[in-house]
């Protein structure tokens, strides 16, 4: 069968009986046995739990018809979760050695969330161990490979979720931005990926990386498809602290006439000629649609990345020494290169004598980041920017330059240090045919100007969701 | 600060790491370059303060006593078992 790249299609054909969804999850675990040996985006794949949710499913549509889609709006909708969230009964690695035979007895609140929603988990996706890298290739399962072109990386490190939306190995997967770790990837892919507002999703049952920095997101095809997953999964859940419910008037407050932001700074020391080409070719389309554009400074955002390695290996730190492999996982012993760099990188910064000089220091010009985004969205709603400062790079180019590998991720550090909202649009292809794109970004809970925006540039462009032919 | 942080470095890793994260630390001095006399830090983005909910028992979210040791083989009695961290066993 041909599987229907986006949930409207796929749920129309339910509707119309052109297949059931037991036939679905066929076809796409059928995909994956196929070809996923080349891609590698799945360390686990749930064959039972997604058969016994599509019987399920087959059920309430044969019993409600139509009306299930109304109470279960993801009926049918495939999803495949990065290996870092829980998911009660399913293996959950986080890519790391360490946790290479955890069994959760537990569910993360977003997996709860979607299958309560009718979605069908097809598996566990690949990613840098603990979500550490911007390319795949720090998993202790073998990196995985872009479906668009196997020498090149997909990004990270949500990476085996993007590579399966561009592989067709699932509708819909999750992932984690802790730093462009969603929207790198997407970009990487064709896809849409989601960083949402800090606070905007539970965190809950996500195995933690950076926790003043991390959020969960989605990849999805259509800006459509994004924004319904959302809908689904944000809100309080009274597990994550950090949580809280978007206000009515924040979600509608949606202008009809809006303003673009051009990040100057960021174009200063000269981009890679394919983004420079498709940031020019997304304004212009942004402008031709009567989208005023205004030029927007960013002073501190240059220190990002620094500011970045230094908060993010700090909590990394602390988060990850929980592992003593006593109550569950293998000894710390089975921590990979990249998982110790952080921990002995973190270990320093927090370190007394170093503390004010790296740790508290980060922590102050963090604040001057956020005050100059503040002053930037006094005078625009939106700003757009590069998602990676090139097109997907080669597999094995920057494995052994840390900070190399470090700078991929120089355009996405901002939203994460400020905790905004940010979505990776898909948009064109290099000469090499591999995936571009741009991301947009906006105030804290601003979600649904991004999505409005995108649905915009879609209907300007006559968008039409792609994958990979493998 | 492997020992520090619990982690076990062979001579190769460590030499290695030096090398490597002396660059990030090189990188990372630019932050030296700022002036940040006066400036509050930001530790979290979301502006809560003390986020209550009422005291009470839900069970839904807890595990059972055979949940909480089923990611270990090493348990005893129902008790996790764990290495002896006191060196003189008479005392």
């Amino acid at each position: 069968m041909n599987i229907p790249l986006t949930i409207k299609d796929t749920q129309e054909g339910l509707k119309k009986k052109k297949y059931s969804t037991v036939e679905l999850v066929d076809a796409y675990l059928g995909n994956i046995s196929k070809s996923d040996k080349d891609i590698n985006s799945f360390i686990t794949v749930s064959d039972e739990v997604a058969y016994a949710q599509a019987k399920k499913a087959d059920r309430l549509i044969l019993d409600y018809g139509d009306k299930a889609f109304e109470d279960y709006p993801l009926l049918g909708v495939t999803v495949a979760h990065k290996d870092l969230f829980l998911t009660k009964g399913v293996r959950t690695t986080a890519g790391s050695k360490v946790l290479e035979s955890y069994i959760p007895p537990y569910s993360a609140t977003v997996v709860e969330k979607l299958e309560t929603a009718g979605c069908i988990m097809l598996g566990k996706t690949n990613c840098d161990a603990w979500a550490h890298g911007s390319s795949g290739e720090n998993s202790d399962y073998g990196a995985t490979k872009n479906p668009w072109n196997k020498k090149y990386v997909p990004g990270g490190s949500s990476s085996g979720s993007a590579a399966a939306i561009a592989a067709n190995f699932s509708l819909i997967t999750t992932g984690t931005d802790t730093c462009g770790s969603i929207r790198v990837p997407a970009n990487y892919s064709y896809s849409y990926g989601l960083k949402p507002t800090y606070g905007a999703v539970s965190r809950y049952g996500v195995v933690a990386m950076a926790s003043s920095l991390d959020t969960v997101g989605y990849f999805a095809r259509t800006s459509d498809d994004v924004t319904n997953v959302f809908k689904v999964t944000k809100g309080e859940d009274g597990k994550d602290a950090t949580c809280k419910n978007i206000k009515k008037e924040d979600w509608e407050n949606v202008k009809s006439r809006m303003r673009i932001g051009i990040l100057s700074d960021f174009f200063k020391d000269g981009l890679d000629k394919n983004v420079e080409k498709t940031m020019s070719d997304a304004i212009k389309i942004f402008k031709d649609e009567g989208i005023e554009l205004v030029d927007v400074s960013l002073p501190y955002s240059k220190y990002a990345v620094s500011v970045y390695y230094i908060i993010q290996p700090a909590e990394v730190s602390s988060n990850l020494s929980r592992y003593d492999g006593i109550r569950y996982g293998a000894s710390r012993d089975s921590f990979g290169d990249e998982a110790k760099r952080r921990i002995m990188l973190g270990t320093y910064v927090l370190s007394s004598g170093y503390y004010d000089a790296y740790y508290l220091r980060a922590m102050k010009i963090r604040s001057k980041i956020i005050e100059d985004l503040n002053k930037v969205f006094d005078k625009v709603d939106v700003i757009i920017a590069p998602v990676a400062p090139t097109a997907p790079f080669i597999l094995g180019e920057k494995v052994d330059n840390p900070l190399k590998m470090y700078l991929t991720d120089i355009f996405a550090a901002t939203a994460n240090l400020s905790g905004i909202p940010a979505l990776a649009v898909p948009f064109g292809f290099s000469k090499e045919c591999l995936p571009l794109g741009f991301q947009l970004m906006g105030p804290r809970f601003s979600e649904n100007t991004l999505f409005s925006l995108a649905k915009l540039f879609e209907k300007a462009t006559n968008y039409k969701p792609k994958v990979a032919k493998l | 600060m492997a020992k520090l942080a619990k982690i076990s470095l062979s001579s190769k890793e460590g030499d290695e790491f030096r090398k490597q994260l002396s660059k990030v630390l090189d990188y990372i001095g630019e932050l030296k370059e700022v002036d940040t006399s006066d400036q509050e830090p930001t530790s979290q983005t979301t502006g809560l303060e003390n986020v209550f909910r009422i005291d009470e028992i839900k069970t839904s979210g807890c595990l059972s006593q055979q949940e909480t040791l089923s990611g270990t083989d090493k348990t005893r009695n129902g008790y996790f078992v764990v290495d002896a961290v006191l060196e003189n066993k008479d005392l």
